[in-house]
């Protein structure tokens, strides 16, 4: 196959067996030799805009890049099914020619915990492998479990909202000191510079403080900006033990669930064959 | 029961009535599977591409208006020009018994009407992936109710 990166675009790619390659992968029937390349993770809460900004994105970069995106939804713990509702808002797919360019795939969260599973390290890896020059994961999205995006991503935006006011609470504040850029998107609703200055306010008793921009999916305000400060950002040093702790979370997680008891433990407990200490005792040998 | 499938609820041209589409998306979600639903008003193409890129194991298409005589065969042609032979498609919406016939014959292995059941729905997705239904294979089979 040929490589589409470096701005040559994807006319080489068989869209088909990348996809299908990627489900083996996610399948964990194939693991894919290791690629590096720049991932950027866009994490906030669910209804932020984060699949409208980065669709707004993929204008301003596609013209000279390859980019994939992957967009995760969470799992049904009790069904195991999922929604994948993010492709709606992806505009950009329906450009004749720009459309091309992208290749978007829906990934849930299946049996991992964090709000991106460690999966998308993996896809990541041969999406580069492929020739793509970047990819964008949009994550969840949900409360603590955002951090885990450290583990995987070079650049993390934070993307936030107005109407969300005086609700940037405490718990947040770990996520954004991790961030190397926040957005505030919806800058087109009332609100939203008030919510800017908040998150302004509240960082700047850190020493190293990310960039916080104002931007609108819907208008289209700010995010040529957006699109040139992402780039530029460099990912900054003392988030990196915040990333090495994520990435051995995720490791252990990972263990966890192959082991090939991890079911059959919670079956004991929940039936109370075993107690819970005892099955903690059985995993962790 | 068939094991997770990925797939893609698909609202193709003008055809603004999406409860349905909704409703099914929803209903296969709890039973399990990744559904990617598309929103309303997709091109014949840009439902292909949807369907190639998330990797779609069925295609439900779902149509209250009147216009599925030409978009659905449209779709089932697209698909096995585009090596995707394999995929399992099936519908639902408004669709006259008068119609069935031709849309059977373009490949799709079902039609659902107004008040079909989830389980009945689900019924077929288990006969469906044990049978040879891809939407070009020659078969002849066609889910026949419960
Ligand atoms: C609600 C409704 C509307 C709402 C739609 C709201 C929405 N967002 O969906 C509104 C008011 C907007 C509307 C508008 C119009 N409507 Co209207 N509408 C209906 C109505 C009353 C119910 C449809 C519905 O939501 N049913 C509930 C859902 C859950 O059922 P369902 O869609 O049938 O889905 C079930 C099955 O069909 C099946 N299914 C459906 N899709 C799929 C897909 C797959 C893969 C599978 C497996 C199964 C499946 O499973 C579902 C669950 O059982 C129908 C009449 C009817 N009784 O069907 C008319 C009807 C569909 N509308 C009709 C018409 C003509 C219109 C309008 C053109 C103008 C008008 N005269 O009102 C506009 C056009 C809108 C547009 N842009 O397309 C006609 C269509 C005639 C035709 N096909 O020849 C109908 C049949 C009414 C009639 N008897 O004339 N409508
Ligand atoms: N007013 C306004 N609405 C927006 C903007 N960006 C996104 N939205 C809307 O916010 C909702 C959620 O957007 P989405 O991108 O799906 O959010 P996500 O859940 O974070 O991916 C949608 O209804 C969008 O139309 C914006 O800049 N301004
Ligand atoms: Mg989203």
């Amino acid at each position: 196959m040929n490589p589409v990166g470096n701005g040559r675009g994807c006319e080489g790619l068989n869209r088909r067996l990348l996809a299908k390659t990627l489900s083996e992968i996610e399948n964990r029937q194939l693991i894919p030799k290791r690629h590096e390349g720049l991932i950027i993770a866009f994490t906030g809460s669910p209804g932020v805009g984060k699949s409208c900004l980065i669709d707004r994105l993929i204008y301003e970069w596609s013209t000279t890049k390859t980019i994939a995106v992957l967009a995760v939804d969470p799992t049904s713990p009790l069904s195991g099914g999922a929604l994948l509702g993010d492709r709606i808002r992806m505009t950009v797919l329906d450009e004749p020619e720009l459309g091309k360019q992208v290749y978007f795939r829906s990934v849930a969260t299946r049996e991992s915990s964090g709000s991106v599973p460690s999966i998308v390290g993996d896809l990541a890896s041969h999406l580069f492998s492929e020739g793509f020059d970047m990819v964008l994961v949009e994550t969840v999205g949900a409360g603590q479990s955002e951090m885990r995006c450290a583990a995987l991503a070079n650049k993390i935006i934070v993307v936030e909202g107005p109407s969300r006011g005086d609700i940037i609470q405490a718990e947040k504040a770990g996520l954004l000191e991790l961030a190397d850029l926040v957005v505030v998107n919806k800058s087109d609703l009332p609100g939203a510079s008030k919510v800017a200055h908040e998150i302004q306010s509240s960082l700047n008793l850190t020493d190293t403080a990310p960039n916080i921009v104002l931007a609108s999916a819907q208008t289209g305000e700010g995010i040529e900006e957006l699109a040139e400060k992402i780039l530029l950002t460099k990912s900054s040093v003392k988030t990196n033990r915040a990333r090495i702790r994520e990435r051995i979370l995720m490791w252990h997680e990972n263990k966890l669930l192959h082991r090939e008891n991890f079911d059959y433990v919670i079956k004991q407990i929940s039936s109370g064959e075993l107690s819970f200490e005892e099955g903690l005792v059985i995993l962790s040998d | 029961m068939a094991g997770r499938q990925r797939i893609v609820i698909a609202k193709p041209g003008l055809d603004g009535h999406d409860r349905g589409a909704k409703v099914v998306a929803r209903a296969l979600r709890d039973a399990g599977h990744e559904v990617i639903y598309t929103g309303l008003r997709r091109t014949p193409e840009q439902i292909i591409m949807t369907a190639m890129d998330e990797d779609a194991s069925f295609l439900g298409l779902s149509s209250l208006s009147g216009a599925h005589g030409h978009l659905f065969p449209k779709i089932c042609k697209l698909l096995t020009e585009q090596g995707m032979g394999d995929v399992i498609v099936f519908a639902g919406g408004i669709i006259p018994e008068s119609d069935r016939e031709a849309l059977y014959d373009a490949g799709i292995r079902a039609i659902f009407g107004p008040g079909t059941s989830t389980e009945e729905i689900l019924s077929f997705i288990d006969e469906a992936v044990q049978k040879p239904s891809g939407v070009s294979v020659e078969s002849g089979w066609k889910w026949q109710g419960l």
